[in-house]
């Protein structure tokens, strides 16, 4: 190999990778040696936050021993995952189902306004939407309750009733999130040869069939990827989702507090650092061992779909 | 035979695909309903889909004592611009070096920045980080820096520079004797308008619709950008009115007294939302591309 196309330059590239690497250092590495509060007794000092930080005792796993105690780690650790999992399963299904339906049909106005429709509840943010969600079930002026009087039931005060809840964060998240799969899938679609589908035409091949043979199956590597990506994640909930549409409300947290809002409860409401941090620590190692894991057996299974 | 064929399977997927998108759609148009009742009617009748009595009450509200929405919304302008130009920068010029062959570390820096998406401190050890050894907390550069970069964003950038900047090209500006940063900025940089058009969406939807760091890190009123406003006047009102100018004149207390609550919430609603919902439609190709690109070879 000669010299000319084999030649290596450092300065300017270590140059154009300063910044980002300082801000990687300050925002994402620095903090990683903070994990150490999980295994202390943090107590404030008088002379600042971060003396306080070295001077308080090491307690090793005491944190992590109240946190397994309680039935809090049992609560939130059941709830992110039992929300993430059904998140993937009807994610994936109404995505998919949406996308193939706007395949199907053939006015490109109608395709464009119903994906623009679908996709634009992705671009609000949580708060906003927790307005919106206020405006149905707003005790005393929400239109569900309006709806429940009309036609002779009891009113629900939604705020303060588990029940209903699981159910009303799955239907938001699917309406928040359903655009974002749904554009993914249209490409991929967009990506499956025309010929396929003209052959089958002239094969008089029906529109279900054509959906069920041809394009169902051109996908799955992408749903095997996406829900592969989703299921190393399954540990990290959404946490706009479980703070900003419950409101913040105490009575529901049984079925609304995740890891997530756990830790930032813990931080800014309770002030109980040490404990915080324990929690958080275990979000994150749990869920590095579980994308680790879920990409080996990938990588044994089928190299393909193999996140890296 | 076949045309009606078609024309029934027609009806059938536009009713799959219309309840969606009609679902979708209810939120926003009810909102601005809301907006536009009169507060007696919601007093009365609760949020109608068809209020008793219309009325423009709430918007005039929010003129006369709109100094705080202002106010917030200059720090979401500032926010999103400054934070905007500046992760892009960031993120570019670190996407270029680690995707090309020539730069000896390249793996390194690849590893230190993937890691960050697998492995993080937590919650409590950046919020530590940040306010007590960068002493950011309730300042501006806690709204802009902690979202300067992505994980994600990089390595979508990284795999456009690789595939869609042709070696020969770079080879050919470095015989004519044009330095690295300067064939990154005069001719890599021109080059990839479409990724980094898509990486700014991203980082501006990012910056505008956040609330999480002023949740967190906020506490003076004329820090508080938009989301942040819309997530204190949730349970009191009073807030937009401790600002207002017009207190000076007018007495707060009456200024209270006369709030048409309910429909001055849902109208801030509306006009936080409604900038973004009209420039949406034209940048959503950029958004779809980038998302496809990224879920192809994230």
């Amino acid at each position: 190999m000669s010299r000319l196309t084999k030649r290596t330059i450092t300065v300017p590239y270590l140059m154009l990778v300063l910044p980002g690497t300082l801000w990687l250092l300050l925002f994402r590495y620095l903090p990683m040696f903070g994990v150490s509060l999980a295994f202390k007794d943090f107590r404030y000092s008088r002379r600042g936050f971060l003396d306080g930080l070295r001077t308080s005792p090491w307690v090793g796993f005491q944190n992590f021993a109240f946190l397994f105690q309680s039935n809090d780690a049992q609560l939130i650790t059941r709830n992110t995952i039992a929300y993430n999992l059904v998140f993937i399963v009807l994610g994936l299904v109404v995505s998919v189902a949406i996308a193939c339906a706007l395949h199907l049909i053939h006015t490109s106005r109608a395709v464009r306004f119903y994906q623009t429709a679908i996709f634009m509840p992705y671009f609000i943010s949580w708060v906003v939407v927790s307005y919106f969600v206020y405006s149905v079930l707003s005790p005393k002026d929400g239109l569900a309750n309006a709806l429940l009087t009309a036609v002779g039931w009891q009113p629900v005060s939604w705020y303060t009733q588990t029940v209903y809840w699981p159910f009303i964060l799955v239907f938001m998240h699917l309406w928040k999130n359903v655009g974002y799969g749904m554009v993914i899938y249209l490409a991929a679609i967009a990506g499956i040869p025309s010929s396929l589908y003209e052959a089958a035409e002239l094969d008089g091949v029906n529109r279900r069939q054509r959906t069920w043979y041809i394009t169902l199956p051109h996908l799955v590597p992408l749903m095997i990827t996406l829900t592969l990506l989703a299921i190393g994640k399954i540990f990290y909930a959404d946490f706009g989702l479980f703070y900003q549409v419950p409101r913040n409300s105490g009575a529901l947290f049984s079925v609304t507090n995740v890891i997530d809002t756990y830790v930032f409860r813990g931080l800014i409401q309770l002030g109980d650092i040490g404990m915080a941090t324990a929690a958080g620590l275990y979000q994150s190692t749990v869920g590095l061992v579980l994308i680790l894991s879920v990409n080996a057996l990938i990588k044994k299974v089928q190299p393909d779909y193999a996140l890296f | 035979m076949r045309s009606s064929d078609r024309r029934f399977h027609g009806w059938g997927l536009h009713l799959l695909v219309g309840l969606p998108a009609t679902i979708a759609l209810f939120p926003f148009v009810f909102t601005v309903v809301i907006s536009l009742t009169a507060e007696q009617a919601i007093v009365t009748n609760g949020y109608a889909l068809v209020p008793e009595r219309w009325s423009l009450e709430a918007y005039r509200y929010i003129v006369r004592t709109g100094d705080q929405l202002v106010r917030s919304f200059g720090v979401s302008v500032f926010v999103t611009a400054v934070g905007t130009i500046t992760a892009v920068a960031i993120m570019s010029m670190y996407a270029y070096a680690i995707s090309r062959r020539e730069f000896r570390y390249r793996r390194s820096f690849t590893l230190l920045v993937f890691f960050t998406m697998l492995f993080n401190g937590g919650l409590v050890p950046t919020y530590i980080v940040v306010t007590q050894v960068l002493k950011l907390g309730d300042s501006i550069g806690a709204l802009i820096l902690p979202l300067a970069m992505d994980g994600f964003l990089v390595l979508v950038l990284r795999t456009f520079f690789r595939s869609s900047i042709p070696d020969a090209l770079l080879e050919a500006a470095r015989i004519d004797g044009a330095g690295e940063l300067c064939t990154f900025t005069r001719i890599v940089l021109p080059l990839s308008t479409p990724a980094l058009a898509t990486a700014a969406l991203f980082a501006s939807l990012a910056y505008w619709n956040d609330w999480f760091q002023a949740l967190l890190y906020i506490q003076s009123d004329r820090l508080v950008p938009l989301q942040g406003l819309l997530m204190r006047v949730q349970n009191n009102l009073e807030f937009i009115v401790r600002n207002a100018s017009a207190v000076g004149s007018v007495n707060t207390v009456e200024l209270l007294r006369n709030l048409p609550q309910e429909s001055v919430r849902m109208a801030m609603v509306v006009v936080i939302t409604v900038p973004l919902l009209f420039v949406y439609p034209w940048f959503q190709r950029y958004f779809v591309q980038g998302l496809t690109v990224g879920a192809m070879k994230g």
